[in-house]
């Protein structure tokens, strides 16, 4: 059964582990929970899931799992007394109904097979008529809970533990996002290329002692802190046929921002041409002038678009082909003076890359790039990485 | 031992039975939920209820692994050298113990926090792995391995600023706190001050969950913010008929400044005055 938990754990994309299973058997073992549903669900719980995002889902697996199991697990079988059976099955049943029940046999041969079918019986069941369920023809059972045990008559006294986890009071912290900012700054970080610059504010050991032992007196060297020295142009596609990527670009953005002190970004809007802005808001007013760019950054500068390259061609190749404004220069010339400014290029597109085939300005843009185009996975962001990193001579 | 909550904290049952499970078990307990419900408190409350010593670590933008182990201070051993100090001949006068340590080899079994993880550098979890998963780790500069006799109980906090390695993840038990239900704000209310009219509660916690509700809000006020607001409410002498007035002008609660930390929030609560006594007219 715990194995099954656990499938149906890993299955609803929780990734419970042996590590795990084997805690919360220890758990169990030491007795850190009285044996009570509830507790149970609680021990799980904390053993299982490691972010709240995933609490819903798990309240919705374990309802799953253990739905009508909390009275047989983790206590001694059940005994089911006689009265009470009949009790329920005399306030439940019609007339008719009790007359085909004596068919069966007498009362005690009959609540005698109940036992055994509460005991063969291991999952809620529906119809049919020979389990005990709900809506069946079984003279066991009624449309209420599954009745292993002692919900039949809904007297039985028990509290409904089932309640806690059903009530899934988690569900708007559930999110489906499956790639994290952490995946996407263990990506990030291929790019490091860690230097010693800036404030000297660590102290250097062993020219401390190196300096001491040749002056003979205290001789303190201090050198600055190493950290990564990497710079980088991140130049973003915004508004139009990027909307549906809006999610995925600001993930990566924030994991940019988090990862490198050297960052600089840009936006554009579908092709680059002579004016980029920071903000938003403000791109028709704040423009930076991209000569400018090409100037202030030098060529250590690695440079990052990331689009969907989806227009029309003539956006690209033409002059005057913007949708925005009057283009002098086409946008192939300016992407290729970057490219020859930072030899260190890769665009990022959002687009699956299945689909790259099915848009000319995609193939324009790529081979502009000469093929240093990525998709924006995990996997394409550590290619990019990888081709960012390597020596361009 | 079993952590029940103390006198001063109001510990739910899943709260409880997470707790139990990491003292019991001895493994680190990660401790999550919204800016002032009672993360680090938490720690404290434990460490209380056991009657443990507890050992604070506070992790910063700037905290490495390594300073909860111990620091070597190399400089202080040369102006020793110098000097002809005769401690310089034992270099474990110069070895600093950190938080870690001090919790391993402490006399009694203490509670050692490890506050707001995620502060640091998002490498820092994974170094301390080893150390938290076998609670040993090794001194070079003395060639000694320090080892916990007894397996401290560490709570770790998080704001979720970063995310933590699965690694790491998979040595915790975790658990979420969850803002507090009404009925469990009463007994918090009620642990704090004891003596506090109930109708001036009922009235405080209709206007704070209130506040709550309102959508666009930049910071919710937690449980932290409304004790906060109480306090004053009560230091003031507040009349009742205040909290009570349903004059529409005065969608600002008194002394707003105790539940919203944010002029943006304050502006949005003047705009919806404002909207309110345009329609009241």
């Amino acid at each position: 059964m715990f194995f099954n938990f656990m499938d149906e754990l890993r299955a609803a994309g929780i990734t419970a582990s042996l590590k795990e299973h084997l805690v919360l058997l220890e758990a169990l073992d030491k007795e850190v929970i009285q044996r009570s549903p509830e507790e149970f669900y609680f021990l799980s719980r904390a053993t299982f899931v490691k972010d709240e995002g995933l609490l819903d889902r798990f309240d919705q697996v374990f309802s799953k799992v253990f739905k009508g199991i909390e009275t047989s697990y983790g206590t001694q079988e059940e005994e089911i007394p006689l009265d009470w059976l009949k009790a329920v099955a005399e306030k439940y049943l019609t007339e008719e109904e009790m007359a085909e029940v004596k068919k069966l046999g007498s009362w005690d041969e009959i609540m005698e097979t109940l036992k055994e079918r509460l005991a063969e019986q291991e999952k809620r069941h529906e119809g049919g008529s020979k389990w005990i369920g709900t809506g069946g023809t079984s003279p066991y059972g009624n449309s209420g809970y599954n009745p292993e045990g002692v919900r039949i008559g809904g007297e039985g006294g028990q509290k409904k533990a089932v309640k806690v986890w059903d009530k899934r009071e988690f569900q708007n912290l559930d999110h489906t996002k499956q790639l994290g900012t952490r995946n996407i700054k263990v990506a990030l970080r291929r790019l490091r290329r860690f230097a010693r610059e800036g404030s000297a504010d660590e102290l250097d050991i062993n020219r401390t002692i190196d300096g001491t032992a040749k002056q003979g007196w205290l001789d303190i060297h201090m050198r600055p802190e190493r950290h990564n020295a990497v710079k980088l142009l991140l130049f973003l596609d915004v508004g139009g046929s990027m909307d549906p990527f809006v999610k995925l670009c600001e993930e990566l953005f924030s994991a940019a921002t988090t990862e490198f002190k050297n960052l600089e970004f840009f936006y554009f809007h579908n092709c680059l041409y002579e004016g980029v802005w920071k903000d938003n808001s403000r791109r028709f007013s704040e423009r930076t002038n991209t000569w400018d760019i090409l100037h202030k950054y030098g060529h250590d500068y690695k440079l990052i678009f990331v689009g969907d390259a989806s227009m029309s061609p003539y956006e690209i190749t033409h002059p005057g082909g913007s949708v925005e404004h009057f283009n002098e220069e086409a946008g192939v010339t300016w992407l290729n003076r970057m490219t020859n400014t930072y030899p260190a290029t890769a665009w990022l597109n959002p687009v699956p890359e299945k689909q790259w085939g099915y848009s000319q300005s995609v193939k324009i843009v790529k081979e502009l790039m000469n093929d240093r185009m990525y998709p924006l996975t995990l996997e394409g962001l550590s290619d990019a990485m990888k081709e960012l990193t390597r020596k361009h001579g | 031992m079993r952590f029940d909550g103390t006198k001063d904290y109001v510990a739910t049952d899943d709260l409880k039975v997470a707790v139990n499970a990491a003292v019991t078990l001895r493994r680190p307990l990660l401790v999550k939920g919204e800016p002032g419900t009672g993360k680090t408190v938490l720690a404290y409350e434990i460490a209380k209820a056991m009657g443990a010593p507890l050992i604070e670590w506070n992790v910063k933008s700037t905290t490495k692994a390594h300073q909860g182990l111990y620091e070597y201070d190399a400089v202080a051993r040369l102006r020793d050298g110098q000097l002809g100090d005769e401690r310089v001949h034992d270099i474990s006068n110069y070895i600093r113990k950190g938080k870690l340590w001090e919790a391993f080899t402490s006399p009694e079994l203490p509670v050692l926090l490890i506050d707001e993880i995620d502060k640091a550098d998002i490498e820092f979890p994974n170094d301390l792995l080893q150390e938290l998963d076998r609670m040993e780790f090794h001194v070079y500069e003395t060639k000694e391995t320090i080892k916990a006799a007894e397996r401290p109980i560490v709570i770790i906090t998080s704001n979720n600023e970063k995310e933590l390695p699965d690694a790491f993840l998979r040595r915790c038990f975790f658990h979420y706190i969850k803002f507090p239900d009404r009925e469990t704000m009463q007994e918090i209310i009620n642990v704090h001050f004891p003596d506090i009219q109930g109708i001036l509660v009922k009235k405080a916690m209709d206007i704070f969950y209130d506040v709550r509700d309102v959508p666009g809000l930049k910071k919710k006020p937690s449980t932290s913010e409304l004790l906060d607001w109480l306090k004053l409410l009560l230091a003031e002498d507040m009349p009742l008929d205040v909290l009570q007035s349903k004059d529409p002008s005065k969608a600002i609660p008194p002394l707003h400044g105790a539940l919203l930390k944010n002029e943006q929030d304050v502006m949005l609560f003047e705009r919806l005055a404002f909207m309110a006594k345009r329609e009241a007219r």
